[in-house]
């Protein structure tokens, strides 16, 4: 357990420099499987529409080099000093500064996200880029359910994304159905394949369930490059509607929005409208979180990632727990693919590769499992820091997985580790959400 | 002092019958049968090993009898799944507690009204008169309790469900001997003022047979001894087995 504190030895012996050895080992697998995707294949739409991808090996070996090093560091600068030493090294101003800085953050950030579209009005660039940013908040929350708080490792996420994407772009085509009767039809289809994949993994732990749900991302995938009649296989579907203004296209002409609301025409309206459909959708998932972790089922949730026997002997059924998680889940990664579908116009496979998934897992491992504020910041730090260091090219990917080193050497747990009790007496005594509690794990 | 008169209402709440259970080829309980009554103290021991955690565990269907019968008030609960036993009200405190580390102590005893929905404000004062140390602690993160702190979250949590029959397996374990007390002391209070029936696993063979109206020894997976528990406590074979060096 975490409580008992080691006494530091005076010098490194053996079976200590072999544990030291194997935390960075773990500290360096998973640095390659985080990276590997990430760092190591890149890819990107070529200018003929196709894809264009390159490898480089050389700076995901460094990269996992790297976090082997930092482990090993951290293993042995706790075995010397003991496990409070990582915090000690912090200032306490430091410390407070951080507190605070925690507690001004959410609110701050909704504000900042609300107000985007009118800052950066004429600066489509950075709109697209914030609209990208909110579809992973979004994403990250929607998986901050199945990993975060009932803690099953889904690394096959960018199924039901796809589930989402395909049932509105194919429901939308071929029936002509409006986006916002398709979205709940996508979020339902959606939960229901959660469900389809919990029945099998219910059973399954740790790496087997990681190993079975990745297997699952790749088999949707793997239908839909095949299933072509259906889905148009590599090709993909294209002229899926693009949104209206509830019924009132974005279009020039006399019937469109600008005309109706009497303002001039821009292309602007839509890219605004898109922002603040993924922000409003990014919310409620974020709201129906934090309302289901206050009730029996949302705490049932965090029950199960903490102790599965445990919770079954108290009354919980944990089939039924795992499988709505799995639904709620998945359901609100429908919601994000029946978004990207509208705004892309256009999807492929391609979309929903193995890279999307643990590019959303990523996302909430370092945020700290279960935190949505977390979540939020590191998916709005990988976004937007994949785009700020573009200009450097060659060293982006190395800045960027230097900071997620650091992240994963620093604060195992995540950006914000620490969880917020859910319940507590009618006259609240608010504990510090401290962010910088609880560096071990 | 001990708990000699038996409690007034004597039928079987709990009554086990020919009870085998197996992890893979060793065979961990080899024909147990035990009764617990109404309102009764009933304390199980025995040498680490002989099998009381696996009985506790059986009893809640994880892992499962291979043969033999387990009634809970009149109904055969033997192929039950695990939540529904719970949902019957029997409650445990397992064996490593297995209380929610990251969870508040708050949210722990919360977590124990899953099988009685119908749990008040009221269950909750109780547990926290039991453990006056817990109402203190209610925010803090069920984790960085001390042991005997968690020991006393572990019971709480499983008395939070109001249980017909609650089951602790070695509430002493790695206590000092003071809380341990304590503990004990909670026990007997729980029992003689809220008729709370309790099957109580020990090693702590000294304080467990004083506490309790009834006792059973096991050995290696076999009742080898039964009878009250100040019977037992005379008897020359169970302080030579169990008591020498354990009383304090
Ligand atoms: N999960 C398990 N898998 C295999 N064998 C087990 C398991 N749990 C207990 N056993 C074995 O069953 C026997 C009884 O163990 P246990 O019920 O824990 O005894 P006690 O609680 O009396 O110390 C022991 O021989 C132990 O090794
Ligand atoms: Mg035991």
């Amino acid at each position: 357990m975490a409580d008992t504190t080691v006494p530091p030895p005076s010098s490194i012996s053996g079976p200590r420099l072999g544990r030291a050895v194997r935390s960075a080992l773990i500290t360096a697998v998973v640095g390659a499987g985080l990276f590997s995707l990430m760092i190591g294949v890149r890819t990107e739409a070529g200018p003929a529409g196709g894809l264009v991808f390159w490898t480089r090996w050389t700076e995901l070996g460094w990269m996992v080099a790297a976090s082997f090093v930092a482990g090993f560091v951290r293993e042995i600068v706790i075995q010397r000093s003991g496990e409070g030493v990582l915090e000690a090294l912090m200032p306490a101003a430091f410390k407070r500064f951080i507190n605070v800085v925690a507690r001004l953050l959410g609110p701050a950030l909704l504000a900042f996200a609300v107000l985007m579209p009118i800052i950066f009005y004429d600066q489509r660039y950075i709109l697209d880029l914030g609209i990208l940013a909110l579809t992973y908040v979004m994403l990250g929350w929607g998986l901050n359910i199945v990993v975060g708080l009932a803690g099953l490792l889904d690394l096959g996420y960018v199924a039901f994304y796809a589930v989402g994407a395909y049932s509105y772009a194919l429901f939308s085509t071929t029936f002509g159905l409006s986006f916002w009767l398709c979205l709940p039809i996508a979020g339902i289809l959606a939960a229901f394949w959660g469900v389809l994949l919990g029945f099998p993994v219910l059973r399954l732990k740790g790496d087997y369930l990681a190993i079975v749900t990745l297997a699952f991302g790749e088999i949707i995938r793997l239908v839909i490059v095949n299933w072509q009649s259906l889905t148009g296989g590599p090709n993909g579907i294209t002229g899926i509607p693009r949104p209206s203004f509830f019924g009132v296209p974005f279009s020039a002409g006399p019937e469109g929005f600008a005309e109706l609301f009497g303002i001039a025409f821009s292309p602007t309206h839509r890219i605004v409208f898109l922002f603040y459909v993924i922000l409003a959708l990014a919310l409620l998932t974020n709201w129906v979180t934090i309302r289901l972790r206050r009730l029996p089922i949302g705490r049932a949730w965090e029950a199960l990632r903490e102790d599965e026997i445990a919770c079954r002997s108290l009354g919980i059924n944990t089939t039924t727990t795992k499988l709505t998680a799995f639904a709620t889940g998945a359901m609100f990664g429908g919601f994000a693919g029946a978004f990207f579908a509208t705004r892309q116009g256009f999807i492929s496979p391609e979309s929903f590769s193995f890279q999307e998934s643990a590019l959303v897992l990523a996302i909430v491992v370092l945020g700290g499992m279960g935190s949505q504020l977390g979540v939020a910041l590191a998916a709005v730090t990988m976004i937007g820091g994949f785009e700020l260091f573009r200009g450097l090219d060659q060293y982006r990917m190395l800045v960027f997985g230097m900071a997620m080193v650091a992240i994963m050497v620093w604060r195992p747990r995540g950006l914000i580790g620490s969880r917020t009790p859910s319940i507590y007496l009618k006259t609240p005594t608010q504990i510090s959400a401290s962010l910088v509690k609880e560096g071990h794990g | 002092m001990s708990a000699a008169a038996q409690p007034a209402a004597a039928g079987a709440l709990l009554s086990i019958k020919g009870l085998r259970t197996a992890y893979g080829k060793i065979i961990a309980l080899k024909g147990i049968d035990l009764e617990v009554r109404e309102g009764e103290i009933v304390a199980l021991i025995g040498a680490n090993g002989a099998g009381k955690s696996t009985l506790m565990m059986t009893i809640f269907g994880n892992p499962r009898a291979q043969s033999g019968r387990i009634v809970f008030d009149g109904e055969d609960i033997t192929q039950i799944a695990t939540h529904d036993i719970a949902r019957r009200r029997i409650a445990q405190s397992p064996e490593g507690r297995r209380i929610f580390p990251r969870m508040s102590v708050l949210e722990n005893l919360k977590m124990g009204t899953v099988a009685a929905p119908r749990s008040s404000d009221r269950d909750l004062e109780r547990v926290l008169n039991l453990f006056p140390r817990l109402r203190e602690r209610l925010t803090q993160r069920g984790g960085t309790l001390s042991g005997g702190e968690q020991q006393m979250l572990a019971i709480g949590r499983a008395l939070m469900a109001h249980p017909r029959l609650l089951m602790l397996d070695e509430p002493s374990l790695g206590l000092a001997p003071l809380v341990a007390r304590q503990i004990f002391e909670a026990i007997r209070e729980l029992n003689r003022t809220d008729g709370v029936t309790v099957l109580l696993v020990e090693q702590n063979a000294f304080h467990a047979l004083k506490l309790a109206h009834r006792g059973y020894v096991m050995v290696n997976g076999l009742i080898t001894m039964t009878g009250s528990g100040h019977e037992l406590l005379e008897r020359p074979e169970i302080r030579a087995a169990y008591l020498e060096g354990g009383r304090h």
